[in-house]
């Protein structure tokens, strides 16, 4: 079953950067049913690179937030190469307190380089867009699941992030700033990003390691997009165990774990 | 000869030069008490003022009102009562979590330059009899980056208050998270934010006072979290490198982007309020939410 991966950081990089890589518009037919998008974050407009909705998962309704990856440049185009402004992470909220009010839970993908660095997304606040995110959601009452697909880059990605579980598919990064960005600004050397990768500890077994991840989610030999159907089924495997895990847990108790899964994270001595 | 005061003085200042890429550079800039018989150039319009006029006016430029860097320990000084302040875990140093080259070496350095074991300072104290606890973030150290230390000093700073009855007020600066900790230090944006919200929820109040510069995770976490959010004048805040943008739209940024003048006229901040006046203004809504029925 579970082998160890023995690829190198640079080379899952190379995985997750496949023009084949699924994205969530792959996943979600095979994973969910009836899925109904809903669009919008109700004060500004709508984020095309953050797509939510509600469907099902084995009968369970509940609300789906994804990052959206575009499979070719018009879907770039459109998905901002899943850079999210302000109105996405705002969508995202909207949609999660509306599955609270309604007693679902929420699925968030993780498939982002980062939020859209830019004059508009400054302007309409995208410091305070996931603030409130990761407040939010700390104490967004219904469980919460989520799964880094790919790239899982700085706070972009942590604004989907803040969840009871976290499932990382065996070849995505998550990282506090890409490769790149560690090379130009420590190094300033961009061009160092596979020297970036190798130190930066931002592989899935990390994530288990340092306590951010709970689960790796199986990919097939050379990456998901050799087996879309097989990778979607593992997913849904790990989203309906974690499911039906944490929906037996009275809120209170599930939101004090919340806490207790980031609040115990962080390496420090005392003198 | 003035030439050289001039490149002096700038050396020993912070460079305002604005851009998260280069404050999470960590130039090696002297972390030193700025002299006050010599000069002081504004990174922002380039007045040159006495040293000790500028001292004076609590290092804020008399020409443009541009509020300069200072220390933890002298914000503390003008803003808690004499004597009023207890520290928090003080002796708190991080570790090396990604096992990033020369990182503990580089600390060392820095703990013997600033006298402080980390970027933020936290404790409890008065303003005006006014009891509140209190974080105040110092830019000499790793541009006050957010590593465990300081996501782990923030969160037991609101917990404390939290388990107390107490005021939070949080002086930030940052460069954003502290690289050099790989994924743990983007997890303490989520872990001070889950602090936040369990205060907040206990009906309790948080100020912000955002500082020069205030930027990354910081500004995508507890910075913009305050019941009250204050900035003071012509400080820099924003979430993305001024630089980085303008690589993507490869054009120059007006002066004012990314000021505190900016963020107030797009809605994030409630407002500006001068050095001269923090412990009036603060103390002042201290008192009104004290006297709330509740
Ligand atoms: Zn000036």
């Amino acid at each position: 079953m579970t082998s160890i991966n023995s690829l190198t950081p640079w080379e899952r990089m190379e995985i997750i950067r496949h023009k084949q890589r699924p994205t969530i518009n792959d996943y979600i037919p095979l994973i969910f049913d009836e899925f109904i998008e809903m669009h919008g974050d109700r004060l500004f407009g709508d984020d095309r690179a953050v797509k939510g909705g509600i469907a099902s998962i084995n009968g369970i309704p509940v609300t789906v937030i994804a990052e959206v990856k575009g499979r070719d440049i018009n879907e770039n185009k459109e998905t901002n190469f899943s850079m999210p402004h302000p109105e996405g992470y705002r969508k995202a909220l909207r949609l999660a307190k509306q599955a609270e009010k309604f007693g679902r839970p929420v699925i968030c993908f993780i498939d982002t380089p980062g939020a859209f660095c830019g004059v508009d997304a400054e302007k309409r606040g995208q410091g305070e867009a996931i603030a409130r995110n990761l407040l939010e959601f700390m104490r967004l009452k219904t469980p919460v699941i989520s799964v880094v697909l790919g790239e899982g880059g700085s706070g972009g990605a942590l604004a989907l992030g803040v969840c009871d579980v976290l499932g990382v598919l065996e070849n995505s990064l998550y990282s506090v700033i890409s490769p790149r960005g560690f090379a130009s600004i420590l190094w300033k050397d961009a061009s160092k990003e596979k020297d970036a990768c190798g130190i930066m500890k931002i592989a899935a077994e990390n994530m288990l390691e340092l306590g951010v991840a709970e689960k790796v989610i199986d990919e097939p030999p050379g990456g998901a997009h050799n087996n879309v159907e097989h990778t979607a089924e593992n997913i849904a495997e790990f989203l309906l165990k974690s499911l039906n895990k944490k929906m037996q847990i009275s809120i209170d108790v599930l939101l004090k774990e919340r806490y207790t899964k980031f609040r115990k994270i962080g390496e420090f001595i005392e003198e | 000869m003035l030439e050289d005061l001039l490149t002096v003085v700038k050396t020993r200042f912070n460079s305002a030069e604005d851009s998260e890429a280069e404050a999470k550079a960590e130039p090696k800039r002297k972390a030193v008490d700025i002299p006050s018989d010599l000069l002081f150039k504004c990174p922002r319009c380039s007045n040159i003022a006495m040293g000790d006029e500028f001292v004076k006016n609590l290092k804020v430029c008399p020409n443009c009102n541009y509020h300069s860097r200072i220390s933890a320990s002298e914000r503390l000084r003008l803003f808690a009562d004499k004597d009023s302040f207890e520290e928090f875990d003080a002796g708190m140093k991080s570790k090396n979590p990604i096992d990033f080259p020369d990182y503990e070496k580089k600390q060392d350095e820095l703990r013997r330059a600033t006298g402080i074991n980390d970027a933020v300072v936290t404790g409890e104290c008065t303003v005006r009899n006014e009891r509140c606890v209190i974080g105040i973030m110092d830019s000499r150290y790793m541009m006050a980056s957010m590593g465990s230390v300081v996501g782990e000093k923030i969160t037991r700073a609101f917990e404390y208050a939290t388990k107390h009855k107490l005021p939070v007020i949080m002086f930030t600066a940052s460069g954003g998270a502290r690289m050099q900790e790989g994924i743990v230090s983007l997890m303490q944006m989520a872990k001070t934010s889950g602090a936040v919200a369990n205060h907040s929820d206990a009906g309790l109040l948080y100020i912000t006072v955002l500082t020069d510069p205030t930027t990354g995770g910081v500004t995508a976490s507890f910075a913009s979290l305050g019941d009250i959010i204050i900035a003071e004048p012509k400080v820099l805040i924003g979430f993305a490198g001024r630089r980085v943008i303008e690589g993507t739209i490869k054009q120059r940024l007006p002066d004012d982007f990314q000021s505190a003048e900016f963020l107030l006229e797009h809605g994030f901040v409630d407002m500006l309020a001068e050095r001269k006046s923090m412990r009036r203004t603060i103390a002042h809504i201290l008192k009104l939410h004290k006297n709330s029925i509740k």
